[in-house]
């Protein structure tokens, strides 16, 4: 094959950061850490050239810091990192969610708690995503499952951030950033680049005044509009307010602006579903696992198929009802010891579920995965 | 309010401060040194952290950022990276730069990017109502000192030039007008710079450590502060217990947003190669 | 028809690289290839494990389930690493750094060769040792073809050292070709003895 056919061997963690600059990030500030640095790396060599800055802060509160100051005066802004450096993180996640200031953060998971097992992945912080910072909210969480599907994802967190003015969390884990894999991405599978919103009247400019779409406007800080950005709880025109009717209006419109368009947020596939008895729901790099187990299964004439969630928050829990709904069972392995699995049981009801959890730093083994459906089955005399 | 600088305020007086707190007289004196430098407001961002001093960006009319505790510096050096053209000022409290926010100070300073840091210093959190902070003189009385704190406290001055700002000033909030002059020199000087502007807490800080009330603290920094030009020719035990105020140290170097330029620019030249 | 190689050895000997390197020629020669490793936190030393699974259909599960080839270049993989090879399968360790227990490995095919001490001696690079590796292993297993590997290795090495590299990846093939008459040789004398009459 000649060098320009042929598909780039590409790393997941380099296709994540190609992503971020595909979809036009300028800004990215990181610190160091294990099994991220990578994306760290391609950026500080790449983004000078594509326009952009690249710089390697403090520790981990100074990189999101910096990123929101960024997206503040209107740049598209990134970080990466894992496991602790994703903890320090937290507050300033609630700060985004609350200031609606459009970030993108990468989680390469490895294996914890704590300093854990730093090369080794996980999926350990799903809720961590989901329920790490303060406060009530709602929050974007991306799940993609191999090295191309990274760099689409990728584009599409981008994008999701602006159009929803929210952080949104790519949950990436040690396999799928550190597997190569042929890489071959063709220009009509490159999602269209949104930018968030903008209004050019600075005059009477409202900040986060209260529209139909749930997604306020945004004028860049420093382009004449003069207003004020906070975390404290505030009005439409951005400043402090405790009344009590304002407050509520606030908390809702920042939550429902996501949890009400799921239908255009939430991505997910099918494989093997049409005539499945069996279903197994997962996502990340587990779900390479869930399809060899898929196909093991189904050469032992067994019915299986297999749900597989890209994105993981907002939760897509009409989608495992009716997909799930009546079928024989349900198996849900996760590189943890149960945490979507959680969520998935809730949204399934009375279907029977049962999770495989895997606590040994690495993916599940299709058989192993196959094998606990075939004895589930035997269990509950459907076989 | 004299109205030259009324235009530099939000309508949206008055503020939460306790009668006596200097914080008012910090952001006055902030105005002044924006009308002296004569900004566009528009080109304005000021950033600030938690606590009482923070609340000075809602009143202000720039571009005002109000972030988290002790991270307004790293906001800021994202939003001044990225956007190298905005005039850039951070305002925090003592406990919001030396304590929570101490890794990003020093770090900023290292870098000599050309923000201007304005850190109030009044000895005490005062939002959470009078906890002692790394500014706390060894001695003084706090809620969580009852008996005395024991912690050593920094010295801004100190912490900054070692950790490499490029202009070091400590003003007062007795000499107000003094202190909008350092601020505006701190802003003209190219790279990172810091102005202690040392402050007063009556309600927590004053009234566990015998003041009489808020002139009495106002007294106390006016007999106190003492212009480095006569300490430097006073002898330290005189110097005892006084607060030494005036510009500490101006040097140049490289400003981190144009050490930006140079490498994009030798970047650029490398793929024309 | 999928292929399943593991390659291991000491951290710093440059095993990702030549998985990466053997991936990437997979991808040449027209195959889907999936390149994954395990680590362990260090740079030099340690064991080092890089796997690679060549495929002409889609890769779903990134790992070596059942090893059709493994490489060891030291003593510590051949114990992690070597034992759960398919019979059948091809094993090629390092003759002086490495023993094996062949009682456990029947049925499979064992070489081992002086990989390691040819880095040092004939090319007078011991960085080398990973492309001489990867020459007697492509050319004992035909996994890809030769001229993908050449291109692969255009592509991962900077020019500086690249013929440096070609160099070492030819004194591989060398051993290969040793190891595959010595075998030959092997297997004649093992008929002539067969064919002796027994006393």
């Amino acid at each position: 094959m000649t060098k320009a056919k042929k598909p780039k061997l590409l790393q997941g963690n380099i296709a994540c950061a190609m992503g971020a600059i595909k979809a036009g990030a300028t800004f990215f500030g990181g610190y160091p850490i294990t099994p991220s640095t990578e994306i760290a790396e391609y950026m500080a060599a790449q983004l000078p050239k594509a326009g952009g800055r690249f710089m390697q802060m403090e520790d981990e509160i100074a990189s999101i810091g910096a990123i929101i100051g960024a997206s503040c005066v209107g740049h598209k802004s990134f970080t990466a990192t894992s496991g602790p450096g994703f903890s320090l993180m937290q507050e300033l996640i609630g700060y985004a969610c609350n200031a609606e200031i459009p970030i993108v953060i990468a989680n390469v998971m490895r294996s914890g708690p704590s300093t854990g097992l730093p090369t080794l992945p996980a999926a350990q912080d799903v809720m961590q995503a989901r329920w790490g910072t303060h406060g009530d909210h709602s929050i974007i969480a991306i799940s993609p499952y191999s090295v191309k599907e990274t760099y689409i994802q990728t584009i599409k967190a981008f994008n999701l951030a602006e159009k929803y003015r929210t952080p949104v969390i790519i949950l990436m884990d040690e396999k799928i950033g550190h597997l190569r894999e042929g890489f071959d991405v063709s220009d009509d599978e490159i999602p269209e680049i949104i930018q968030r919103k903008r209004t050019l009247d600075k005059e009477n400019y409202i900040p986060y005044e209260n529209t139909p779409s749930m997604v306020p406007e945004f004028i860049p800080l420093g382009c004449g509009a003069r207003y004020h950005i906070t975390g404290l709880t505030h009005n439409e025109k951005g400043f402090y307010t405790q009344k009590s009717d304002e407050v509520e209006k606030f908390l809702f419109r920042i939550y429902d602006k996501i949890e009400k368009n799921k239908e255009d947020i939430c991505e997910y596939e099918m494989f093997e579903m049409d005539d499945a008895e069996v279903v197994i729901v997962s996502y990340g790099s587990v779900a390479r696992s869930a399809k060899e187990a898929v196909s093991k299964l189904r050469a032992s004439n067994v019915k299986a198929g297999l749900i597989r969630l890209i994105t993981l928050w907002p939760f897509n829990d009409t989608l495992i009802y009716e997909k799930c709904h009546g079928k024989k069972l349900v198996l849900m392995p996760e590189m943890n010891l149960g945490q979507l699995s959680l969520e998935v049981e809730r949204a399934i009801k009375d279907t029977p579920f049962y999770s495989l959890h895997g606590a040994k730093a690495d993916l599940i083994d299709p058989k192993v995965m196959a094998d606990k459906v075939i004895s589930l089955l035997k269990e509950r005399g459907e076989v | 309010m004299q109205t030259a600088y009324k235009k530099y305020f939000r309508d949206n007086l008055p503020h939460i401060w306790c009668p006596g707190c200097g914080n008012g007289i910090v952001m006055g004196a902030f105005a002044r040194a924006i009308e002296m430098l004569d900004y566009d407001k528009d080109e304005v961002l000021v950033v600030s952290g938690i606590g009482c001093s923070s609340r000075i960006t809602g009143y202000l009319d720039f571009n005002t950022l109000h972030t988290a505790h002790g991270r307004a510096l790293a906001f800021a050096t994202g939003a001044k990276v990225a956007e190298p053209r905005l005039k850039t000022f951070v305002i925090m409290g003592d406990g919001d730069a030396a304590a929570i926010g101490g890794n990003h100070f020093i770090h900023a300073c290292r870098r000599n990017i050309d923000i201007t840091t304005i850190i109030i210093n009044n000895n005490i959190y005062g939002m959470t109502g009078g906890q002692f902070s790394p500014l706390t003189p060894k001695g003084r009385k706090a809620t969580t000192a009852p008996y005395g704190n024991i912690d050593r406290s920094f010295d801004i001055v100190d912490l900054s030039k070692g950790a490499g700002a490029t202009y070091i000033a400590r003003g007062d909030v007795f000499h107000a007008f003094r202190l909008s002059y350092l601020i505006a020199e701190a802003a003209r000087h190219k790279g990172f710079s810091v102005v202690e502007a040392v402050s007063t807490c009556p309600i927590s800080y004053g009234r566990h450590n015998k003041f009489k009330g808020a002139a009495d603290m106002v007294n106390y920094l006016k007999k106190r502060t003492i212009a480095l030009n006569r300490a430097s020719r006073m002898n330290p035990e005189a110097l005892e217990g006084k607060i030494i105020t005036g510009i500490f140290y101006e040097s140049e170097d490289e400003e981190y947003c144009d050490a930006f330029e140079r490498l994009e620019a030798s970047v650029k030249k490398g793929a024309r190669k | 028809m999928k292929t399943q190689i593991r390659l291991s050895g000491t951290g710093g000997q440059g095993i990702i690289k030549i998985a990466v390197i053997l991936a990437d020629a997979a991808l040449y020669d027209g195959f889907n290839a999936v390149q994954s490793q395990a680590y362990g936190p260090e740079s030099r030393g340690g064991a080092s494990k890089g796997e690679v699974v060549i495929s002409d259909t889609e890769i779903f599960y990134p790992k070596v389930e059942l090893p059709d080839i493994v490489l060891c270049l030291s003593q510590e993989a051949c114990d992690k690493y070597a034992y759960d090879i398919r019979s059948g399968g091809i094993l090629l360790i390092d003759s002086q750094h490495c023993s094996v227990d062949m009682e456990k490995l029947q049925g499979v095919n064992i070489y081992a060769s002086p990989i390691i001490s040819t880095a040092k001696t004939v090319i007078g690079n011991p960085l080398c040792v990973n492309t001489v590796a990867l020459g007697t292993l492509v050319s004992l297993t035909n996994t890809v073809s030769k001229d993908a590997v050449l291109m692969a290795m255009e592509d991962n090495f900077k020019t500086k050292i690249l013929p440096l590299n070609i160099q070492a990846y030819e004194e591989g093939r060398k051993l290969c070709m040793k190891l595959l008459q010595e075998n030959k040789r092997r297997a004649k004398a093992m008929e002539r003895l067969k064919r002796r009459p027994s006393k």
